[in-house]
């Protein structure tokens, strides 16, 4: 390693407007970043590690945070007061970023090909057209995207997310940078394109020489990558140090609390129930989309569903685990009947309800409520809690009194004050709205709960406390449950069976415990691969040799 | 978080203050619309009594705006024909907003009436306002009635698409699903769900419908096919005096003038609730 670090920040400091609770959005934050070393930067939201990395990319925004002091240099340079035309200059020749929604990240009217050749433009306006047209067929091969040739000509919205993110860090890899600063790169991804990013950006820094400062708030990710840990809560660092030492023996509570927090390897459910007493089942359920355009003349047929059968008993918790794309979410919403199947059976009590009308339908749904995933978008922000949770119950003209009495009974369920019935949605954290929402559900008395993602936009450790919260209303209300994840960790946690779906079919089904140690279908095994930081955690060998059959 | 932070119920007049433009236009509106509102109060000619000797008097004391050619007072025929302008035009506001309401809300809930309801707008849409305003008003005559009805009719389509854009992006949201998952009936969704989305919008948008049908109904007038000579309107007060602007330019003038704040106050107004209330141009003020 060479003696000056790409990157070393000395005593920074952010301000935040206004007189909050906090001063700082970064406070006294020190780090370096040297050649061929990936660095992590660990917390949950609102720690400030998003806010580091956009001071060193001189992106704060302009009129809410202020750098107030401390330094930043680049290869010894120092550029904590750069002008915006020195940034500008910097960015993407010595400096790239990466960021966390590849879709909004790159320009949707424009070819791939061309937003990388852009780059090249600006930097090296010397370089001939058909220089700069080798130099991104060439870096998307080293991407490892498809036909690179073609791939160039396509738009963003054409692209897979992992493909789309691999543009990013092609583009960021351009001028070939000293340092790539990458916000949560992997978290919008799927675990297989996860695996693929983390891969490739591993094997950049070998062949590069760059630093990577990498943000994420995921300790699997950082035991698969990381060379340096560094643990951020409010503002500050608590905990700094080589990953296997943080990872095998954290210091700081907070590190211990993070990492604890990690669903892992715990098969919280214990044995499946016997399947006597379904409380629903699906019999070969299909949903079929027909899209057809007015150029051209071929229709095309997508199976969201393909004779998909399922049953829950009592008192079960069935995982649905799967990628973007492979209908886990069609799934709960044709239970839930916002989709209509177009064809197979969903039987509950005997009875095929699939085809019901909305009104025939209102005598059911009571029975089966859903848990959303937004907690943001998921109650109405100009309702109170008050009038959100008793909407339900009123629908079915229950006495007021008795729905008052109930509301309250719910919120301690889920542990969330009382007074909260008077207040706005608004007012709430991500954690406290999935409680709330799932005290809305649980208003209806329901006996099948589906949750659809209900912990993927939430903080690890918020994440734990939702999963143990509905273990524990499971067990208390002998509830059925349905939990819809891409996440094989988090099922792995909550569930008795899961259910491993691929376009459409269900691939494999099983108990927890089977589906991890012994997985029956090829797809399955290629999620369970994909999982980061298998080998982390303790029994971790040396860095990058997990990866080196990639 | 971001719509949590523009969803906050926001408090009016310290928000009123803070911006001069939204103080001046609304500032300007309410004196006009108080002066056209209480003419019978403030004037003390009859608009429409006739006092040939006094025809083409230029502004005094007994006549602050001066007279017509045929005598009338300027100053109380157009606070007369500015409060016909306002009332014309608040109704007209009203009805389109309610009827392009209910269709937008249909149109952009309802998927299968989408296509019928949006047809029929795009009719309506494609007869120019005017020529359909004229016709109706030569068909059924100068009444409040026809003349509300004509002005009203070409404002619907765009408070239609505007509602429908609205419900189009508020039907999928979470809150709306979780709401029908809770069994409640459509018709309540709609009430409680998604009408408080379009109101903000709504109230903008019925600005500027007030602000085109008073120009409007200035139009008819000084095309001669509004109100009978013997009503004051803003348009044919115009209309009457340009025969004589060299000699009495006040005839023209004075309706214009009050014409141009009239519709300038209601626009600056418009505009600056539409800064408030619109999250898209509130997000980019917050930039």
């Amino acid at each position: 390693m060479s003696s000056t670090p790409i990157l070393e920040i000395r005593d920074l400091k952010v301000r935040l407007p206004g007189a909050g609770d906090r001063r700082y959005a970064a406070e006294g934050i020190a780090l370096t970043v040297n050649p061929r070393e990936i660095v992590c930067i660990v917390g949950e939201s609102g720690s400030g590690k998003s806010v580091t990395a956009s001071a060193v990319m001189g992106l704060l925004p302009k009129n809410a945070l202020t750098l107030e002091s401390g330094q930043i240099l680049l290869s010894g340079r120092d550029i904590t007061h750069a002008s915006l035309a020195e940034l500008r200059a910097l960015r993407g020749d010595r400096m790239a970023m990466i960021f966390q929604e590849p879709m909004t990240a790159l320009n949707p009217l424009m070819q791939v090909g061309d937003q990388i050749a852009e780059i090249f433009q600006f930097h090296g306006p010397s370089l001939s057209r058909r220089e700069v047209d080798q130099r991104v067929l060439a870096l998307l091969a080293d991407m490892r995207l498809p036909s690179p040739e073609t791939l160039r000509h396509a738009f963003p919205h054409q692209l897979s997310g992992g493909q789309r993110q691999r543009v990013m860090i092609a583009m960021a890899l351009a001028m070939e940078p000293a340092l790539i600063i990458a916000d949560e790169p992997t978290t919008a991804l799927d675990v297989t394109s996860q695996a693929q990013v983390l891969r490739l950006l591993h094997g950049l820094r070998e062949r590069h020489d760059t630093g990577i400062l990498f943000i994420t708030h995921d300790f699997d990710v950082v035991a698969e990558i990381a060379d340096r840990v560094i643990v951020m809560q409010h503002g500050r660092i608590v905990e700094t140090g080589a990953a296997d030492e943080v990872l095998a023996n954290p210091q700081h509570p907070y590190t211990r609390k993070l990492i604890d927090a990690v669903p892992r390897g715990q098969f919280g459910a214990g044995a499946p129930l016997p399947d006597s007493d379904p409380v629903i089942s699906v019999e070969n359920l299909g949903m079929r989309f027909v899209t057809s355009s007015l150029l051209r003349a071929k229709r095309r047929e997508v199976n969201a569903l393909d004779g998909v059968s399922l049953s829950l008993a009592r008192g079960e918790t069935l995982g649905i685990v799967g990628e973007s794309g492979s209908g886990k979410t069609t799934l709960g919403r044709c239970l839930a009947h916002f989709a209509r199947p177009t064809s197979g059976r969903i039987v509950m009590n005997g009875e095929d309800v699939s085809h019901l009308s909305r009104a025939a339908w209102r005598q059911w749904c009571k029975r089966i409520q859903m848990v959303f995933q937004d907690p943001y978008r998921s109650f109405n922000p100009r309702l109170t809690i008050e009038a959100t949770l008793s909407e339900g119950p009123l629908n079915y003209g229950e006495d007021p009194a008795r729905v008052q009495a109930r509301m309250r009974d719910m919120l301690a369920l889920v542990s969330i004050d009382d007074s909260a019935l008077k207040r706005y949605p608004h007012e709430f954290s991500g954690g406290q709205r999935q409680r709330i929402s799932i005290a809305r559900a649980l208003m209806m008395e329901p006996e099948i709960l589906i949750a659809d993602e209900a912990v993927s936009a939430l903080d690890v450790s918020v994440q734990a406390q939702i999963l143990d919260l509905l273990e524990r209303i499971r067990a208390q209300l002998n509830l059925s449950m349905i939990f819809i994840t891409h996440d094989l960790r988090v099922a792995a946690r909550l569930c008795h069976r899961i259910a491993v779906m691929q376009r459409g079919r269900v691939m494999e089904i099983g108990p927890a415990e089977q589906i991890f140690t012994r997985p029956g279908s090829a797809y399955t095994q290629e999620l369970l691969a994909a999982i980061p930081g298998k080998e982390g955690l303790g029994s971790r060998c040396a860095p990058g040799l997990a990866l080196a059959g990639a | 978080m971001n719509t949590a932070v523009l969803d906050r119920p926001r408090s009016f007049w310290p928000a009123l203050t803070r911006d001069p433009l939204m103080f001046t236009g609304l500032a300007l509106l309410v004196a006009l619309v108080g002066l056209a509102m209480l003419a019978p109060l403030i004037t003390w000619h009859d608009p429409a009594t006739l006092a040939p000797r006094m025809r083409l008097k230029p502004v005094s004391l007994e006549y602050l705006l001066g007279t017509d050619s045929l005598g009338r007072d300027l100053f109380s025929r157009v606070l007369y024909g500015g409060r016909l302008s306002i009332t014309l035009a608040a109704l007209v506001s009203v009805i389109s907003v309610c009827a392009g309401l209910l269709l937008g809300l249909l149109a952009g809930y309802f998927r299968r009436l989408d296509a019928v309801v949006m047809r029929i707008i795009d009719g309506i849409m494609a007869i120019p306002g005017l020529l359909l305003a004229i016709a109706m008003v030569a068909l059924g005559g100068a009444t409040i009635p026809t003349m509300v009805t004509a002005i009203a009719i070409p404002e619907i389509p765009r408070v239609a698409r505007l509602v429908r854009s609205v419900v189009l992006s508020v039907r999928e949201e979470p809150y709306v699903e979780a709401s029908l998952g809770m069994g409640t009936p459509t018709w309540r969704v709609l009430w409680r769900h998604v009408l408080p989305s379009t109101i903000n919008p709504l109230v903008v948008q019925a600005t500027f419908i007030c602000a085109s049908a008073i120009l409007i109904e200035a139009v008819l007038g000084f095309l001669g096919l509004g109100f009978p000579p013997e009503i004051p309107s803003l348009g044919s007060i115009i209309s009457e005096g340009r025969a004589f602007f060299q000699r009495a330019p006040w005839i023209v003038l004075f309706p214009g003038v009050f014409l141009a704040l009239l519709i300038l106050s209601v626009n600056l107004f418009g505009d600056a609730l539409r800064d408030r209330l619109d999250p898209r141009m509130a997000r980019q003020r917050k930039g």
